[in-house]
């Protein structure tokens, strides 16, 4: 039907899709921007400047022009990864993203591999053992990690393993002295390192990452396991899973191969949602740790009316959302043969 | 004719709050190497008879039996890890619809190699050989292809001969078959019964056909049990099915239309508690059974 090869007309809608999610988001910042009651030449200028000055600082934003214009102005500006100058930082915006974004993508990306490596055994386990002891045992484990404030189990697991143990580095990404010593290449110190082959600087890294990632790994793999038992569950229930009993198979090949294999399709969904979730930047554990993370970034940016900041890290989240998003979906399609 | 599976009073029950139900209660019956049909309406324990034998009751059900036996060994006495030496290998099953049967996500190939690998020590290049002629032998045309394929990709029908090559690759001697035509349209049945029928018969193997067609069950079994309320209440060959002395067969065979004698009002099967609570009548077979 379509005058495309089924795969190329595939990309293309997915492009389309981007493309007007994309420019939805960027629609909402651009008003959001507009509607906040902060006057973005005030904080430039300052208070005290002149009404001259005042002037022509307005005239430089553009923002006597249309509504319309300014609008289009922004989106070329976007587009040319120009988010303006951050007035707390006095650097691009996007410098700053580029700075701090890794620090996020490194704790999430860590936070929630550990979450997936535990919490979908545990969700499998719990669901076979279902109304065992194991399975109580998960669930209140489970139902801690979800219900405890992290600022508060982020600084006990602080007073613990770092005040009182010392089995793990401090706040911030390394120790002081390791600072700045190798070549930022993708912004993210455990890989840096390795890429540098400073075995020193990424065990300091590993031991500093460990608690916010474990942190932010526990809060994950509590929701991560929950569905992961509700799915097995359900799955367990199929017809399927009597056919691989019949011919012979063992227990472990019947829950880890088969019924595992149905649920991994509809944990794509619930990964990614997670991971994203997290790639927002988490405030609290980012603000504990003292970790220079996105989330920390934006939150400081909107507590001292620093919109050019605050925007710019409302996109580059959005814009994490929206790959994420299309990841899952391909993903979902490699895993489930009936979605292709 | 000797029989390859003996199984004397099967009972199958579940804890409820209620107390205990009975879902099968204290059948014998054996089988030979023959087509034995087992009727029965819907919750007649007929289903839960069939996974007995391959001791696959989902808890919270609790098996009790004399004996259940392959040759003579007692499949009760086997550990866990025995039985699945006797799954698939010795006793495997067809079940109802191929839509919920096949794994989803795993190719077909990759199901029927799995099953045949699992009980032989054939290398992958063998198994592949032997999935491609046991697709053969299932009449699917074109079987490189299919076993690339995903089960969604196919049809009832030949989800159903899939189903059948994957159950009967690894050579059991007996297959139970649960129902394997009732989600198939009637036209594909016969031609998948066909195909039932004949390795069945190539293989001398034994058959336990679990339906609620009387019908078919007639004309395609030999020998029939008929159960209500989780008891035998019948026993009989197949092609005196028409001649049943029970009640409840009877009624059943009064309720159905006939093309040579219309009726304009049919009969409706009036139920007698009595039926499940007399005892069941022995399925055994019988020494001058000749079949």
């Amino acid at each position: 039907m379509s005058p495309f090869p089924s795969f190329l007309s595939a990309t293309f809608r997915i492009l389309i899709s981007i493309v007007i999610t994309m420019i939805g988001l960027l629609l909402i910042t651009f008003f959001i921007g507009r509607v906040m009651p902060i006057d973005p030449v005030l904080s430039i200028v300052g208070e005290s400047a002149s009404r001259a000055t005042y002037d022509e600082a307005y005239i430089r934003l553009g923002l006597d022009k249309p509504l319309i214009v300014q609008f289009f102005n922004f989106l070329i500006d976007v587009f040319r990864g120009d988010f303006g100058e951050s007035l707390l930082t006095a650097r691009p915006v996007s410098q700053d993203l580029i700075r701090v974004f890794p620090a996020t993508l490194e704790l999430a990306t860590v936070g929630t591999i550990i979450g997936v490596l535990v919490g979908v055994p545990l969700g499998v386990i719990a669901a076979v053992k279902q109304g065992t002891w194991f399975d109580h045992v998960a669930r209140v484990v489970a139902l801690i990690g979800y219900s405890m404030p992290v600022f508060w189990i982020g600084l006990i697991g602080l007073l613990v393993f770092y005040g009182i143990l010392g089995w793990v580095g401090g706040p911030g990404r390394l120790d002081i002295f390791y600072v700045d010593m190798i070549p930022s290449v993708t912004g993210m110190i455990l890989i840096d390192s390795l890429l540098a082959g400073d075995m020193d600087i990424f065990w300091n890294a590993v031991s500093h990452i460990m608690l916010p990632a474990g942190l932010l790994a526990y809060y994950s793999l509590a929701y991560i396991s929950r569905m992961t038992r509700s799915f097995m569950l359900e799955q367990l229930e199929q017809e399927y899973i009597t056919t691989a009993r019949v011919k012979g198979l063992s227990e472990h090949t019947v829950v880890w191969r088969h019924a595992l294999g149905n649920v991994k399709v509809q944990l794509v969904t619930v990964i990614a949602l997670s991971y994203a979730g997290l790639l927002e930047g988490s405030v609290l554990t980012e603000t504990i740790f003292s970790w220079p993370g996105i989330g920390l970034y934006i939150t400081t940016a909107l507590l001292s009316a620093d919109m050019n900041a605050v925007l710019g890290g409302t996109i580059v989240v959005g814009l994490v959302f929206v790959c994420l998003n299309i990841l899952a979906d391909l993903l979902y399609k490699v895993f489930d043969p009936r979605a292709r | 004719m000797e029989p390859i599976l003996e199984v004397e009073n099967l009972e199958i029950s579940f804890p409820t709050r209620a107390g205990v139900f009975e879902a099968v209660r204290d059948i014998s019956f054996s089988l030979g190497r023959e087509r034995l049909g087992i009727v029965g309406e819907s919750g007649s324990g007929k289903s839960l008879t069939g996974r007995s034998i391959l001791r696959l009751i989902k808890p919270p059900g609790i098996l009790s039996a004399t004996k259940i036996a392959l040759h003579g060994e007692n499949l009760l006495d086997f550990t866990e890890k025995q039985m699945r030496n006797v799954r698939g290998h010795r006793i495997s099953m067809v079940m109802q619809d191929p839509k919920f049967s096949l794994n989803p996500v795993m190719t077909i190939g990759s199901q029927i190699i799995e099953a045949y690998r699992l009980h032989s020590k054939a290398s992958k290049k063998q198994a592949l050989k032997a999935t491609l002629e046991m697709l053969d032998a299932v009449m699917i045309r074109d079987p490189e292809r299919v076993i690339r394929a995903y089960p969604h990709e196919m049809s009832g029908g030949m989800g159903q001969r899939i189903m059948i090559a994957m159950m009967l690759i690894p050579r059991p001697e007996i297959l139970i078959a649960d129902e394997p035509t009732s989600a198939l349209d009637v036209t594909v049945q016969k031609e998948v019964l066909e195909i039932m029928d004949k390795l069945v018969h190539e293989r001398g193997m034994g058959l336990i056909f679990i339906s609620h067609d009387l019908n078919l069950v007639s004309s395609f079994c030999d020998r029939v049990l008929i159960m209500y309320g989780g008891r035998i209440v019948e026993t009989c060959r197949a092609d005196r099915l028409y001649e049943a002395k029970h009640p409840y067969t009877r009624g059943l065979l009064n309720s159905m239309p006939h093309l040579d004698n219309p009726k304009t009002r049919l009969e409706v099967l009036k139920r007698d508690d009595d039926w499940a609570n007399q005892p069941s009548v022995s399925g055994a077979l019988l020494m001058d059974d000749t079949l």
